[in-house]
């Protein structure tokens, strides 16, 4: 049996660290790109394509990530695509941080004045240019603070992909768990890593927050 | 050759959903009960308990904030064993979720107070009303109706998140489909069958929710 020392631990859940920093990255650049898109729809002017995009958000909102995980790892397969666990996990990370993304985006550009859609149309800029010159930028600025405080939330909901098998911090803590059978200090561990990188993060969020509100 | 998918398996398993999301509704609604009690004190303390209180209550919510549910729920039922604690599943994943609750709940909680004036509490003390009957006849409900919707939302939130105490093996909803999918071999379709329980029930919870806190907070509760 091989003996684990209190380095040997910390060495191995930092290598897996390296992995839920990984998938945390792609899955927020990922849902970042297709929430942009599933905001244009959201914000659209035709009734339905909006409807659509509600009825897209509100059903990642109303059910649970770990199912979203499980159809995406048990349904792709039988679109024909081969799929590893890695696969799984950014693909449905990504379709979960687009919807919260969107929402959160649009509630930024709900919040800006109608006068600042008039006045780009008043300067000849047709739909899209008003959109990329005035509209989103002003959107993204003032949601900043939200967007970041959902990537904290992305960054912890990772650790659900280690139950579809992606070998990331959890499901390595197990193994060494299975290993070493020192629960308290493994999880402990593991627990104070997901600390180190949520809450400078978090307080980052938290000045953002203070000053959108001192404005 | 492609996949076909097959629900015929459905009739069968009705049940068996059935008695996972029942556990399910047991969970969240131990979790609401116990976690917005908790987290009521932990508001209050976090206001006007002594300072090491207020640090502590500061540091908890810091940390279960910043980690992961389901390493909590490790934590809590691997861990504690061996402390000499040792919970069923069921206690150990009410706790965990609970626990978790609570840390976001405070903070929830916390704004509510802060947003009933002092006033109202200074003409309560002056109508000679003890101050904890000032907390809970005066400030506490109408704390509770600012923050109702957000509340609300929370409860939801967890409710969707307590499907991963399936990992602990307490029999809700997600733990159920686990089993119904190794027993058909129908993983996709167990899994998108529970997807839309679990959809039918956050829906459903939170127009409970909404009106039920409109008969007992009064109106303007949305």
């Amino acid at each position: 049996m091989i003996e684990f020392t209190f380095w040997d631990i910390v060495r191995n859940l930092l290598l897996a660290a390296r992995w839920t920093v990984l998938l945390s990255l792609a899955a927020f650049i990922g849902g970042a790109l297709v929430g942009l898109v599933v905001l244009f729809f959201r914000i659209a002017k035709n009734k339905w394509v909006k409807r659509i995009a509600s009825g897209y958000i509100a059903l990642f909102q109303g059910t649970p990530l770990l199912m979203q995980l499980f159809l995406m790892f048990f349904g792709l397969p039988m679109l024909g695509l081969r799929i590893e666990p890695w696969t799984a996990a950014v693909l449905g990370l990504t379709f979960f941080a687009s919807a919260y993304l969107a929402e959160i985006w649009r509630s930024g550009v709900d919040a800006l004045p109608r006068g600042q859609w008039d006045a780009g149309a008043s300067l000849g800029l047709h739909y899209l240019q008003e959109l990329r010159l005035i509209i989103l930028p002003q959107a993204f600025a003032i949601t900043r603070a939200p967007t970041v405080g959902f990537l904290v939330q992305l960054i912890k909901s990772t650790a659900l992909t280690s139950i579809i098998g992606f070998e990331e911090l959890v499901r390595t803590s197990n193994a060494i768990n299975n290993a070493t059978f020192e629960p308290f200090k493994v999880y402990g561990l593991v627990a104070l890593i997901f600390f180190v990188m949520c809450f400078p993060l978090t307080q980052y969020a938290r000045s953002l927050e203070k000053q959108a509100s001192a404005h | 050759m492609g996949y076909s998918l097959d629900f015929g398996w459905l009739a069968g398993a009705a049940g068996v959903i059935a008695r996972g999301a029942a556990m399910t509704l047991l969970l969240i609604a131990v979790t609401t009960l116990a976690g917005t009690f908790l987290s009521i004190l932990g508001a209050a303390g976090k206001r006007n308990g002594p300072k090491p209180l207020q640090l502590a209550i500061g540091w908890y919510v810091e940390v279960m904030r910043n980690t992961p549910f389901l390493v909590q729920l490790f934590f809590i039922f691997f861990g504690l064993p061996s402390l000499g604690i040792r919970l069923d599943p069921i206690l150990a994943a009410m706790l965990a979720m609970t626990l978790n609750m609570a840390a976001y709940t405070i903070e929830i909680v916390g704004a509510g107070l802060d947003a009933v004036p002092r006033g109202q509490t200074e003409a309560a003390l002056a109508l000679g009303l003890r101050p904890r009957q000032v907390f809970i006849k005066i400030v506490l409900p109408q704390a509770l109706k600012v923050i109702y919707p957000a509340l609300t939302s929370q409860i939801v939130i967890m409710m969707l998140e307590s499907a991963v105490v399936s990992q602990i093996a307490v029999r809700e909803l997600t733990y159920e489909a686990d089993m119904l999918q190794a027993r058909t071999f129908r993983a996709f379709e167990t899994y998108f069958v529970v997807t839309m329980v679990y959809l039918g029930l956050s829906m459903g919870l939170r127009r409970l929710l909404v009106s039920g806190g409109r008969r007992v907070l009064g109106a303007g509760v949305s």
